[in-house]
């Protein structure tokens, strides 16, 4: 009773912040985002643009989308599966030239059963157009990226962010930052905002996304001249106490911590920090991002928390603002960015695909050849949640700008 | 100054692992099995006493309360349906079973629950400082070490006094014997699985508040700690669970502190190797000689 | 001597299992290709590979658990050893070696050779633990190949193989690809395997099992199983014996953890944790102890349970109807009761001999 009691307020704290700052934001409606705007510019490398599938043609493809939605990291994995779903419902409702159609596969986090999750999603298709959506986590991502490689089917995943990903498969695309771009955007930050003298790092050293950051990171530090003075690492997501390593940066007179890790682990280490009453300023990743809207979290813990997210779940503009009342709305739990980074895929696969002529007439492997000509070809480029005007380079990285936010009275803050 | 916070923290982490696993080791050594759900009995003892604390603001003894009880009834009720009928089988069906009861479990709590860490509101708060700014222990802690002694002693009182405990001890030594002496084997192996879930009901209350997240699958990496906890005290003894939790707690922290963070659990489970070594029935376990 | 006709023909029956099912699944290929029908779906051909590799898993551990009788909690670990250093191998010979089934082959010795030295390692003091203390110690095993192997960095450049247990300390030249790395695991893996291959293995697993169980030194390894005081005092050797099968199984894992890295273009070693282990366990307790006809059935069905229950629309229940699967199969093979009412309806099942 107390959960929609509170899913209430914050309804209505999110409706004022919209209606004091809501005349600002012009740019349309949000159930229609500019889905033709980026089309009219008329990018495409292979000649002029037309809209797909001209009069009453509704050309429909198909989506599969992998991640885990059971066991671990099924916290993650629905996220994107749920943020994807109000892009596609909204998308459909619009009546436009292309039909989603949508299907979620749980791959438990695990990169085998990844391949069989995408394996059934071949099958799901047959021989119409399909798209992949996913996966949700690095290691399965990383397999099923060489899988759709050899396959030739387009690839986009909303939150596997190692290079591996896309390292030599064309046809794989990321939404969220790379982790060595977070890192070394991470360390540009501190330096150009002159905090953190001696900077501690804690980070997962069992997990790709975690490690991958923190290494870029401290090399980059290093050679920016910031002094790390601690690099703690833990084995896995479960662990509970991280007062060892807390100590050990505490010891090392940290005045900031560096934390590339996910918001659970997060949680426990801002509330042990507390208890041994060490208090430097934390610095997170994007993973950190979803900390907030813990239920039961004490929000006093994460102020004057940094974190770098592209996602501001308290975000001002129409198009965030229905989208949280939306999501809010079938699951009662806040988005975070894995949420918004998959409904932003959905946006870029849609409108890459209003874009491209003749798709009615495209298999799997010509949608695919042609979606990767559009991503690369400098021109085409997707406002979402996550960004705007995003663009992607040829190595599949997306390129957009990182905001770094800071927790200030339990919302985020755009520094 | 950091070691003593070591020590601390070690024995904090320690405590946690104990309580946990004297639920697992009263099971096993009465019924004989490895109970592989316990870990997951202490998730939904954590999420009843989330629930009840945060959405119905009952205050905590309430909330720990009714965990037990909920808990007590499950574990009933697991063992009534799951375990009962194995009675004759192999042990090793008994343990296939218990991990199927975990991942039903786990699989349940996800589906009722939802997926999403919740931030669970510690019992109690705060921490006495020793010394301001460098050395304190949370009250969390004081009340797990507390607890674990209390629990260890009722037990140990239960089954050396009361005719229960020791209807217990008498289905553990042989359960045909002790049926031959009019003891009611099957009454008093799901006695133990109540009082086990009960235990895991607090130790679940008492792990979430020292370290206050929870999910559907919080329980399945401490319940293998506290397995290998109870191994290391000696598996069936009740004061050894208490000495390997306890152990292993302050090893996993020095480990950590002092050798590296990276390879902290190979050191914690290269150090159990070896104890198990020189003694090969853990630390306080009986060694019994096999007779022909 | 009837007794032994009996379990030889139960081994011809083995091999002829394995081998008609092969040659069903090559047909029905073949019809599929022909025809342009779809017959076993995408999903169901890309389960193959890795059902091979977990039939082979669970036989070896069967050799453990089942024939000789200890129960062992870690025998993932060394499908992790196997799965890492076959995929080094298979790298490292990526020149010498082109052909790649020879390759593969190659691989999966080698993947062998380094479960054995882990076999070998784990085995010599763990053995001399009993029950629950042996299982404990597996488990730890299998959790210290998982930690060492998580912060291990390989990678080969023009100076030759480098290993380091650190990013720092890993310090490889700039033409150099690095083959582990870390956490990351091993990526940029060129796919190898194949069902054929992964048939290939189970038949090499089967009569390597199958003639240890029927030799002089099988009937020693399930004296011990049977009783340990008696088989010492009739003059076996109880640590050449338990040894012998524990390696056996070890490599047998290997040679399987090294199809399974090679089917996959990446591999994590969090993927091969106590989970796995006890995925396994189920395999080998649900086909019943010591049947190693009882393994393969398992094995086969239940890897492709969790893939079948993705054709009904119940994602989120899927690992739930799974759970319950796995406790009333439990339940009904091994409560007298219901055994007795299952009995009725079916008819007679003599292949699975339930003697733990």
């Amino acid at each position: 009773m107390k959960k929609k009691n509170l899913a209430a307020l914050l309804m209505a704290g999110v409706m004022c912040f919209g209606l004091l700052a809501g005349c600002s934001n012009s740019s349309g409606e949000t159930s229609n985002p500019p889905a033709s705007q980026p089309g009219s510019q008329e990018s495409q490398p292979s000649g002029d643009s037309g809209n797909a599938g001209q009069g009453s043609d509704v050309v429909t493809i198909k989506v599969g989308g992998i991640g885990p939605i059971t066991g671990d990291l099924a916290q993650y994995g629905t996220a994107t599966q749920w943020g994807a779903q109000i892009a596609v419902d909204e998308i459909n409702a619009m009546n436009g030239p292309i039909r989603l159609e949508y299907d979620f596969q749980d791959d438990t986090g695990v990169a085998d059963t990844a391949v069989s999750a995408y394996n059934k999603l071949k099958d799901w298709a047959k021989n119409d157009p399909l798209v992949i959506y996913g996966c949700t986590t690095t290691a399965p991502c990383v397999a099923v990226a060489s899988e759709t490689y050899a396959d030739r089917y387009f690839q986009l995943t909303p939150s596997a962010s190692s290079p591996d990903v896309t390292a030599n498969k064309d046809n794989a695309f990321q939404m969220c930052f790379t982790d060595p771009g977070q890192g070394t955007a991470a360390a540009e930050y501190l330096k150009n905002a002159g905090l953190g003298t001696k900077i501690g790092v804690i980070y997962n050293n069992g997990d790709a996304y975690s490690t991958g950051i923190a290494d870029a990171f401290i090399a980059h530090a290093k050679e920016l001249g910031l002094e790390v003075v601690a690099a703690q690492t833990y084995p896995d997501d479960k662990t509970t106490d991280y007062t060892v390593q807390l100590n050990a940066c505490k010891d090392a007179g940290a005045d900031l911590v560096f934390l590339p890790i996910y918001y659970t682990p997060a949680s426990l280490i801002l509330a042990q920090a507390k208890q041994m009453s060490y208090a430097p300023i934390f610095f997170g990743g994007d993973g950190m991002d979803g900390m907030l809207d813990m239920e039961g979290f004490d929000k006093s813990l994460a102020e004057g928390l940094l974190l770098m997210t592209p996602f501001n779940a308290s975000g001002t503009d129409e198009r965030t603002k229905t989208f949280v009342e939306t999501y809010q709305a079938a699951h009662e739990i806040l988005p975070n960015q894995f949420a918004a980074d998959g409904y932003d895929c959905m946006y870029a696969i849609y409108e890459a695909c209003c874009q491209l002529d003749g798709i009615a007439d495209m298999d799997s492997a010509q949608l695919c050849d042609a979606l990767i000509a559009l991503f690369t070809g400098g021109d085409f480029s997707v406002d979402g949640l996550t960004g705007t005007s995003m663009k992607w380079l040829e190595s599949g990285e997306v390129s957009k700008a990182p905001v770094v936010v800071k927790v200030v009275d339990g919302v985020y803050v755009t520094q | 100054m950091s070691f003593l916070n070591n020590v601390i923290t070690g024995i904090s982490l320690g405590s946690i692992y104990a309580i946990i696993a004297l639920g697992y080791t009263m099971v096993y050594g009465i019924a004989k099995m490895l109970n592989f759900a316990h870990g997951d009995v202490i998730m939904v003892g954590a999420y009843v006493c989330f629930f009840a604390m945060g959405n119905f603001n009952l205050p905590a003894a309430v909330g720990v309360l009714l965990a037990v009880v909920v808990c007590t009834v499950l574990g009933i009720v697991i063992e009534r349906l799951a375990y009962k009928p194995l009675r004759a089988a192999p042990s090793l069906a008994v343990l296939i079973t218990a991990i199927g009861v975990s991942y039903l479990l786990q699989n349940s709590a996800q589906i009722l629950w939802g997926a999403a860490t919740k931030t669970f509101r510690p019992i109690v708060e705060g921490s006495l400082v020793l010394v301001p700014g460098q050395l304190s222990i949370s009250y969390v802690a004081i009340l797990s070490v507390v607890c674990c002694v209390i629990v260890m002693v009722a037990l140990t009182l239960f089954t050396t006094q009361t005719k229960m405990g020791k209807a217990m001890r008498a289905c553990s030594e042989d359960k045909a014997a002790a049926q031959l002496m009019g003891i009611d084997v099957n009454t008093t192996i799901s006695m133990t699985f109540a009082i086990g879930s009960a235990l895991a009901a607090i130790a679940g209350v008492l792990m979430c508040s020292a370290y206050p997240v929870l999910s559907p699958t919080t329980g399945s990496m401490p319940g293998i700690r506290a397995f290998t906890a109870a191994v290391f005290g000696g598996i069936g003894s009740v004061p050894g669970a208490l000495l390997g939790g306890v152990l292993l707690g302050v090893i996993e922290t020095f480990a950590k502190a002092y050798i590296s963070t990276d390879l902290s659990d190979a050191v914690v489970f290269a150090v159990l190797i070896v104890v198990l070594l020189v003694r090969p029935a853990g630390l306080l376990g009986k060694y019994v000689p096999e007779k022909v | 001597m009837k007794k032994i006709n009996k379990t030889s023909l139960n081994g011809f029956i083995n091999y002829g299992i394995v081998i008609a099912a092969f040659a069903l699944i090559q047909i029905l290929l073949l019809i599929q290709k022909k025809l342009d029908v779809t017959i076993l779906s995408n999903s169901l051909q890309s389960l193959l590979v890795p059902a091979c590799c977990y039939i082979v898993m669970a036989v070896s551990l069967n050799l453990t658990v089942g024939i000789l009788g200890e129960l062992s909690l870690g025998h993932a670990g060394f499908m992790s050893l196997g799965a890492f250093s076959g995929i080094v191998a298979s790298i490292l010979l990526q020149n010498a070696i082109p052909m790649a089934p020879l390759r593969l082959a190659v691989s999966m010795a080698v993947g062998a050779v380094f479960g054995a030295i882990g076999g070998v390692i784990v085995g010599v003091p763990v053995l001399r633990l009993q029950g629950d203390y042996l299982a404990i110690v597996t488990l730890a095993f299998g959790q210290i190949i998982k930690n060492i192997i998580m912060v291990l960095y390989v990678g080969v450049d023009s100076r030759g193989i480098h290993l380091a247990a650190s990013k720092e300390r890993f310090d490889l030249a700039a033409d150099g690809t690095a083959i582990i790395k870390g956490p990351m695991g091993a990526v940029g893996v060129t796919k190898l395997a194949s069902f054929t291959a992964g048939f290939v293995l189970i038949l090499i697993t089967l009569v390597v099992v199958q003639n240890l169980v029927n030799s002089r030194s099988g009937r020693a390894i399930m004296a011990l199983r049977d009783n340990r005081i008696a088989a010492e005092s009739v003059g076996i050797n109880v640590t050449k014996y338990k040894l012998m099968a524990f390696v056996t199984s070890a490599a047998l894992a290997g040679a399987a953890g090294a199809l399974f890295g090679l089917n996959y273009s990446s591999t994590v070693a969090s993927k091969f944790d106590f989970n796995t282990s006890i995925l396994v366990l189920v395999f080998v307790v649900l086909g019943g102890l010591g049947s190693i006809r009882g393994s393969i059935i398992a094995a086969a069905l239940l890897y492709i349970l969790p893939e079948m229950l993705r054709s009904f629309n119940i994602a989120e229940y899927r690992m739930l109807i799974y759970a319950i699967v796995l406790i009333l199969v439990m339940l009904v093979t091994n409560n007298d009761k219901l055994k007795v009412l299952l009995g009725r309806v079916l008819p007679k099942r003599k292949g699975v001999v339930n003697d733990g």
